[in-house]
């Protein structure tokens, strides 16, 4: 198991690539709230990931998470972004694929559940909702899953 | 590539303290004995350091007290008012909280006698054993000067060996010299 860094070495090593991909999806002048409430999520949920890989796709899992808040607020198409590709085939680029035709909620949360094994307490912080919001979402997420599965 | 403008990475870092997000501040703080990094729990100032490697210094810190590490001047504000105000000859004794509860018993007592002895006043090791109740542990009393998380805060400076030579000092002997000058200890 991996250690996870101080944050400081987090925020810097991610931070640009972050705001970036805000800007590019939100404008600058909507991207420097959105980096923000991103960072701060992280640090909410930070100490309590169980495992330091994939940082990075965590950290643009709740950039993305954010940008669709931001667009519902203002009534725009409700779109998961891409998340960056990265070396390798973590758990969470096998789902990202399986999971892309779920809605937007629901796949945030299959993907931070059984991708980055958070627990539903961290989820529910990540997204900015709770606990048992995130537990529904990942459990109607894997249930549609099942059902597309079958047929 | 966009990259973060300093006034944004300062209020991200602002915020994080300000909702009580970090498990330590750190911040540097220039001083005329060099840069000083001094960090910062919930509690108080927990770590001062000379010569900072700030890589090393950020993974014993969140070793220590908790991943949550980031620099971040807020919480640090107190330190560098008071530390500034020392060394410009118009503070004798510091204000600051500190956090050491990660320090043994014996190191605690012997850092609450430390921090009892006034500005430019000396004690030797065996003194300052003396009065942390024990008389023959100098040489101990030497090993928690050695490794005193927060030098100049707590005073291990004004610790001089039996002969009143300086001996020894974790951010080396110019430093304390120039401590003990400041202070008027030494001439």
């Amino acid at each position: 198991m991996v250690e996870l860094p101080p944050f400081e070495r987090f925020y810097e090593q991610h931070r640009d690539e972050v705001y970036g991909f805000l800007v590019r999806r939100l404008g600058r002048d909507r991207a420097d709230d959105a980096f923000q409430e991103t960072f701060l999520r992280a640090l909410r949920a930070y100490p309590k990931l169980r495992h330091a890989d994939h940082l990075r796709a965590w950290a643009f899992t709740i950039a993305g998470r954010i940008v669709i808040d931001e667009h519902r607020r203002t009534h725009a198409t409700v779109e998961l972004p891409e998340l960056p590709a990265e070396d390798g085939r973590p758990a969470f680029a096998e789902l990202e694929h399986l999971a892309e035709d779920l809605p937007p909620t629901e796949r945030a949360a299959v993907i931070l559940r059984y991708g980055y094994d958070l627990d539903y307490a961290d989820i529910g912080a990540a997204l900015g909702s709770n606990a048992s919001a995130a537990r529904q979402a990942a459990s109607a997420g894997v249930r549609r899953l099942r059902k597309k599965e079958l047929t | 590539m966009t990259t973060v403008t300093p006034d944004l990475d300062r209020l991200f870092r602002d915020a994080a303290a300000r909702e009580r997000l970090l498990d330590v501040a750190y911040d540097f703080v220039d001083s005329p004995v060099g840069t000083l990094l001094v960090a910062a729990t919930e509690r108080g100032v927990c770590r001062i350091s000379y010569d900072a490697d700030p890589e090393r210094e950020l993974d014993q810190l969140a070793r220590a007290f908790g991943v949550r590490v980031l620099r971040s001047p807020a919480p640090v504000e107190p330190a560098r008012r008071e530390l500034d105000e020392y060394f410009g000859g118009r503070r004798r004794d510091f204000d600051l909280n500190v956090d050491v509860r990660l320090l043994g018993d014996f190191n605690r007592r012997v850092l609450r006698e430390l921090a009892r002895v006034p500005y430019g006043e000396v004690v030797t090791y065996g003194e300052l054993a003396t009065r942390a109740a024990r008389p023959r542990a100098a040489r101990a009393v030497g090993m928690v000067m050695n490794r005193n998380p927060l030098p100049i805060v707590l005073p291990c400076h004004r610790v001089v060996g039996a002969n009143g030579k300086l001996v020894g000092y974790a951010g080396g002997l110019d430093r304390k010299e120039a401590l003990l000058r400041l202070e008027g200890a030494i001439l």
